[in-house]
C-alpha cells in the first residue's frame, strides 16, 4: 500500500464515517469598512506611518518629482525597476542615478542594487499591507526582496479598507507577496530591529486619482 | 425564596464558617435556605484529576439531592463550575444521556453565591459591615468558567467599612488547581510566590474570594511565611454586620 | 466511550516530541534558573500586552474567532476530501506532492530530494514540523547541512540547544549569550562585536546572505494550504522565508496535514487573528502564497510533503481532534502561568505550552507523554486566548482520563488510583463521608497555633511551601444538625 493510501485510509478509520455534510461556516465578521474613500487613505497612511515608513500623497502629475525626492532622501543611486511599470511615474534618472529594468537579473546582481521601485496589487488600510502580485510594474518575487529599499507606487483606487475585500480582490494562482511595513525581528530579548532579511526601508507614495 | 445550599465538601469539612455565613446573609435578605444533607461532593477533583469513572456516583448523587430544589446556591466558583460544565459531559462521557439531561436541568438552577445575588435575587447592597482593607482575587474559575465578572467586586463597594484594594495581575491564577499543587508542587509554589507578592502589594489585611480552595493555598501560603494578611471568604465578609462581625 | 485506539502513533528514537523526564522534575530544574525566569516574564508580558492592544481594536474579534473555529471543525470532518483536493490542485499548478506516514519516512524522502537536486546544503525557513521529525540531524546523517535562517532558529542551532517557544525559539538566552554563541560559532564574526540586539541581527543578516544567494535547496514549513486553489502560505516577519521561498531553484515544504484549509476565501480569516495572535502586529511584516509553479519567478521545482506522523491518531479521538486545529500563533504560552514560569525546554517536546500539552501526548500516545496533561492548573487563560477557540482545559482533562483509563486497563494500580477510588466510594454515600470527616479531624492533633505544618505523603508536596487548616471541631453538617435537626 502506498503512503498515500494509508494515511487516506487513517483518516477515513478515524472519522468513521463521522464526516457530516459541511456546515455552513459563520462569517459574522466585518467583509467591508465601512469607510469613505477619504477616511481608507487616512487609514492606509496612518498605518504604514507606525511601521516607519514615509507615505508621500501626491497628484499624478507630481509623481515623477516625488520619486526623484524619495531616491535622493534615501540614497539610492542604482534601482531596479520591473518591466511594466508605468513610464510616466518614473523622473529622467537625475545625475548619478541609474534605473535598471529588471531582464532576469542574478540574485548577486539584485544584491549590488540599492533600491527597487514597484508598483503593487492592492493595499489594504485597516492592516497598512501592499501586495504585489507580480503583475506588470510589480516584477519578480525577488526584486522586492534583496535590494535594501523599495518605494512603492500606490494608485488610490487600490487601497481596500479590510482584508476580506484584499481576499475577494486577489487573483489566487498568482504568487503573492503581503508587505507589511519593513523586515523585522524581534527574536533577541524581543527587542525590535528592522531590516534582517529583506528591505531596510520601505516608502509608499500614495497617488490620488485623477 | 427556597434556596438549597450545597456546601461543597471543602467548606463543610474544612471551612464551616463559609457555610454559616452564607447561611445567615441569605436569611438575612429574608430568604429560607435549606440543606439537602444527602450532599456531599460535586466530584470535580475526581474530573480533574483524570477519574471521571469515579465521577459518575458523584454526578448521580448530586442530581437525585438537588432535583427537586428551585434554587441551588454553592459558594464556590469552581464546584459551581464542575456542576455546570462537567457533570452531563461526565454522564455521557459513559453513555448515561438521560443523566445527562437531568445534570443539565439541575445546572442551570445552580449559581455561585455573587451571581445568585445579584442575578437572582438583584442585591448588590448586602447590608454587611466589615471594616478592613479588603483586596479580591478573581478565582479563575469563577472568571473564565462561569464569567462572574465584577459581581463580587460590586458587592464588595456597598459593605460599609470596606476599604477595596485592587490587587495587581488579578487575574492569574495562584497556582492551586487541585491536585496540580500536589502533582507539581514547585510550580504551583513559584504561582502562589507571584500571588502572595501581589497581595502583599496592595497592604490590604484581608484577601477575599470566592473558593475556598484558592484561600486555602493563598492563606496556606501567607500564614507558612508569617506575611500577615489573611483570607477571608467572601461570603463571611457579606455576612458579616455591625452587631454579628 | 471514544474511540481513538489503532492509529499509528509518532514513532519513537526520530524527532524531537517526547523529553528525557517527567515535566515536574523538568519543571522543577527550570524554575531554579533566575535568568530564564526573568526573560520569561519580560517576553510573556511584552507580548501579552500588544496582543491585547491589537485584539481590542477589532470589533468582529469574536466572529472571526467562531468563524476560525469552525473552518478548522469542517476541515477535520473532511480531512480526506480536502487533501486529496489540494493534491490535484498542486499537481496540476506543476508541484509534486508527497505523502509520508511518519518522520522516518518523511525524513527518507526530504533527504532523497535534496541528493537529487544535487545538493549538499540546504536554507532553512521557521518549520516547526520538521523540528518535529528531527530532519536537521536526518539530513547531518546523510552529509547534508541545514543551514537554519530565522535569528532565534540560527540562535538555537549554533548554540547545540533545542527552541523553547513556538514563535520566538531563543527566548530563553539573552543577549550577551546570543553574543558569545555567535562569536564562538560564525566563521569570520567581527570579534569586536557587541551585544546591541541590531548588531547581533545585522552579524546575522551577513553571515546568512551568501548562503542564500548560493543556496539551490530551500526547506520550508507552511502555515496554510488552500485546497480550493493548491495555493500555501508561509507568514514570517524577517524576510528570512521569502528568501527560503524564493531564490532557490528547489523548494521542498513540509507540512501536518492538519494544515490544509479548504477555500481560498478562509484566508481572510486566518490572516487576520493569526498575527493579531502571535507577534500581536496588526500584519506580519511578510506574508508569501504562492501556487505551484510560476515560470521565470521563483523556483522551478516544488515538492509538497504531507505529513502523518500521529496526526491520525489525534483525529480518531473525537474530543483530542480539536488539538489539530492549532495555528501555531504560540498566544497560549503566554498567557500560561506554568508557562511563563517554567519555560518550554520542561514539556519535552518541540510544541510546548498548554497547545503542546494536549497536542504531543497524542502524537506520542498518551502514555509516552503522560506528565504533559497534568501540565496545567487548568485555569482556562489558554482557552481564552486562542484564536481557533480550542477548548484546552477540556482536552488536559480528557487526556488526564484517557491516561487513567489506560493505566486502568493495564491494570497498574497507583497511590493515586487507589485513593481517588477510596475518596469516591466515600463521597458516594453521607453516611461514609460524615465518618471520614469525623475520622479526619483526628488531624486536629497536628496543629499548632491553628495551622499545620506538616503532612505526611502525598500532601507533603503542599506543606512544603503552604500550612494547612487545621480541622475544625464541628463540620457544617454537624452545626447545621445541631442548630436545626435532621430536617432539611
Amino acid at each position: 500500500m502506498t503512503a498515500r493510501d494509508e494515511v487516506l485510509g487513517r483518516i477515513r478509520g478515524a472519522l468513521g464515517g463521522t464526516g457530516a455534510a459541511p456546515g455552513a461556516i459563520p462569517r459574522d465578521y466585518r467583509s467591508a469598512a465601512g469607510m469613505g474613500p477619504a477616511e481608507v487613505l487616512d487609514r492606509l497612511s496612518e498605518r504604514l506611518r507606525d511601521y516607519g515608513c514615509r507615505v508621500y500623497r501626491v497628484t499624478a502629475g507630481e509623481v515623477p518629482g516625488t520619486v526623484a525626492a524619495a531616491l535622493a532622501e534615501r540614497g539610492a543611486r542604482r534601482v531596479v525597476v520591473p518591466p511594466g511599470l508605468e513610464p510616466r511615474w518614473l523622473p529622467s534618472p537625475p545625475p548619478g542615478t541609474e534605473f535598471i529594468t529588471d531582464d532576469g537579473l542574478s540574485p548577486a546582481a539584485l544584491d549590488s542594487l540599492d533600491g527597487v521601485i514597484t508598483g503593487a496589487a492592492l493595499a489594504i488600510a485597516e492592516t497598512g499591507t501592499i501586495v504585489l502580485d507580480a503583475g506588470p510594474g510589480q516584477g519578480r518575487r525577488v526584486l522586492s526582496l534583496i535590494p535594501d529599499y523599495h518605494l512603492c507606487l500606490l494608485r488610490a483606487g487600490q487601497v481596500a479598507g479590510l482584508v476580506p475585500e484584499a481576499i475577494a480582490r486577489l487573483r489566487p494562482g498568482q504568487p503573492l507577496t503581503w508587505i507589511s511595513g519593513p523586515s523585522a525581528t524581534a527574536d533577541i530579548e524581543l527587542s525590535r530591529v528592522e531590516g534582517v532579511h529583506g528591505p531596510r526601508t520601505l516608502d509608499v507614495i500614495l497617488v490620488a486619482d485623477a | 425564596m427556597r434556596i438549597a445550599l450545597f456546601v461543597t465538601c471543602l467548606a463543610d469539612t474544612l471551612f464551616p464558617g463559609v457555610g454559616k455565613a452564607t447561611t445567615a446573609l441569605l436569611e438575612r435578605l429574608g430568604h429560607d435556605v435549606t440543606f439537602p444533607q444527602a450532599q456531599t461532593c460535586c466530584g470535580q477533583m475526581h474530573v480533574n484529576t483524570g477519574y471521571l469513572q469515579q465521577a459518575l456516583p458523584l454526578v448521580r448523587r448530586y442530581v437525585e439531592v438537588f432535583e427537586d430544589c428551585e434554587v441551588i446556591v454553592a459558594p464556590s466558583g469552581s464546584c459551581t463550575g464542575s456542576v455546570r460544565h462537567q457533570h452531563a459531559m461526565v454522564a455521557r462521557r459513559y453513555g448515561d444521556e438521560a443523566l445527562a439531561r437531568r445534570a443539565e436541568a439541575v445546572a442551570a438552577r445552580t449559581y455561585e453565591l455573587s451571581e445568585l445575588l445579584t442575578d437572582v435575587l438583584g442585591v448588590e447592597d448586602v447590608g454587611a459591615y466589615y471594616p478592613h482593607r479588603v483586596t479580591y482575587h478573581p478565582t479563575c474559575h469563577s472568571l473564565r468558567l462561569l464569567g462572574v465578572g465584577d459581581r463580587p467586586l460590586r458587592l464588595l463597594r456597598r459593605v460599609a467599612g470596606l476599604d477595596l484594594a485592587v490587587l495587581p495581575d488579578a487575574e492569574t491564577c495562584c497556582g492551586f488547581g487541585g491536585t496540580f499543587a500536589v502533582k507539581n508542587p514547585d510550580v504551583s509554589t513559584a504561582m502562589l510566590a507571584d500571588k502572595m507578592r501581589s497581595v502583599l502589594a496592595t497592604g490590604a489585611e484581608v484577601c477575599t474570594a470566592g473558593d475556598s480552595s484558592c484561600l486555602m493555598h493563598i492563606g496556606g501560603g501567607l500564614s507558612r511565611l508569617r506575611a500577615g494578611p489573611r483570607t477571608v471568604h467572601l461570603a463571611e465578609i457579606l455576612g458579616s454586620t455591625r452587631d454579628q462581625p | 466511550m471514544s474511540t481513538y485506539l489503532g492509529m499509528p502513533t509518532a514513532p519513537p528514537g526520530v524527532g524531537h516530541l517526547r523529553g528525557t523526564q517527567p515535566f515536574d522534575i523538568a519543571a522543577r530544574r527550570a524554575l531554579g534558573n533566575s535568568q530564564l525566569r526573568r526573560n520569561l516574564a519580560n517576553a510573556t508580558s511584552t507580548i501579552r500586552a500588544r496582543r491585547a492592544a491589537v485584539v481590542g481594536e477589532l470589533p468582529d474579534w469574536e466572529a472571526l474567532r467562531e468563524a476560525g473555529r469552525a473552518i478548522k471543525a469542517e476541515t477535520m470532518a473532511h480531512l480526506d476530501r480536502y487533501l486529496e483536493q489540494l493534491e490535484e490542485q498542486v499537481t496540476a499548478r506543476g508541484g509534486t506532492v508527497h505523502w509520508a506516514r511518519d518522520a522516518i519516512e518523511a525524513n527518507r524522502l526530504v533527504t532523497g530530494l535534496v541528493t537529487d537536486a544535487g545538493a549538499r546544503e540546504v536554507v532553512k525557513s521557521k518549520s516547526i514540523t520538521t523540528d518535529e521529525i528531527g530532519l536537521n540531524e536526518a539530513l547531518a546523517a546523510a552529509g547534508i547541512t541545514a543551514h537554519e535562517t530565522d535569528l532565534a532558529e540560527l540562535i538555537v542551532q549554533l548554540g547545540h540547544d533545542r527552541p523553547s517557544h513556538i514563535l520566538v525559539p531563543a527566548i530563553h538566552r539573552n543577549r550577551a549569550e546570543i553574543r558569545d554563541i555567535f562569536l564562538r560559532e560564525m566563521p569570520g564574526a567581527d570579534p569586536g562585536l557587541t551585544d546591541a540586539p541590531a548588531d547581533l541581527t545585522a552579524a546575522a543578516r551577513t553571515h546568512l546572505r551568501q548562503r542564500f544567494l548560493a543556496a539551490r535547496v530551500g526547506i520550508s514549513g507552511a502555515n496554510f494550504a488552500v485546497a480550493e486553489t493548491g495555493t500555501l502560505g508561509v507568514v514570517e516577519s524577517e524576510g528570512n522565508g521569502r528568501m527560503c521561498l524564493t531564490l532557490p531553484e528547489t523548494l521542498i515544504t513540509v507540512m501536518g496535514i492538519e494544515k490544509v484549509i479548504p477555500r481560498w476565501q478562509d484566508l481572510e480569516v486566518f490572516l487576520q487573528l493569526l498575527p493579531r495572535s502571535s507577534t500581536g502586529e496588526r500584519m506580519n511584516p511578510y506574508t508569501t502564497l504562492w501556487t505551484g509553479v510560476t515560470p521565470g519567478d521563483g523556483p522551478q521545482r516544488f515538492h509538497l510533503v504531507l505529513l502523518d506522523n500521529g496526526r491520525t491518531a489525534a483525529l480518531a479521538d473525537q474530543v483530542g481532534r480539536q488539538a489539530l486545529h492549532c495555528i501555531r500563533c504560540s498566544a497560549c504560552l503566554n498567557v500560561c502561568p506554568v508557562y511563563e514560569r517554567t519555560g518550554g525546554h520542561a514539556y519535552g517536546s518541540v510544541y510546548p505550552g498548554p497547545i503542546g500539552a494536549v497536542l504531543s501526548p497524542q502524537l506520542t500516545g498518551v502514555e509516552e507523554n503522560a506528565s504533559l496533561p497534568y501540565a496545567s492548573s487548568l485555569c482556562g487563560a489558554c482557552y481564552q486566548a486562542c484564536p481557533v477557540k480550542i477548548d484546552i482545559p477540556s482536552l488536559l482533562v480528557h487526556l488526564r482520563a484517557r491516561h487513567v483509563e489506560e493505566r486502568r486497563q493495564r491494570r497498574v494500580p497507583s497511590p493515586e488510583s487507589v485513593t481517588m477510588a477510596a475518596a469516591a466510594w466515600v463521597m458516594a454515600s453521607p453516611g461514609r463521608y460524615a465518618a471520614a470527616q469525623r475520622a479526619g479531624q483526628a488531624g486536629r492533633v497536628l496543629g499548632r497555633d491553628g495551622r499545620i505544618r506538616r503532612l505526611p505523603p502525598p500532601l507533603s508536596a503542599w506543606t512544603s511551601a503552604r500550612d494547612a487548616p487545621v480541622p475544625p471541631p464541628e463540620t457544617f453538617r454537624d452545626w447545621w444538625r445541631r442548630e436545626r435537626g435532621t430536617a432539611q
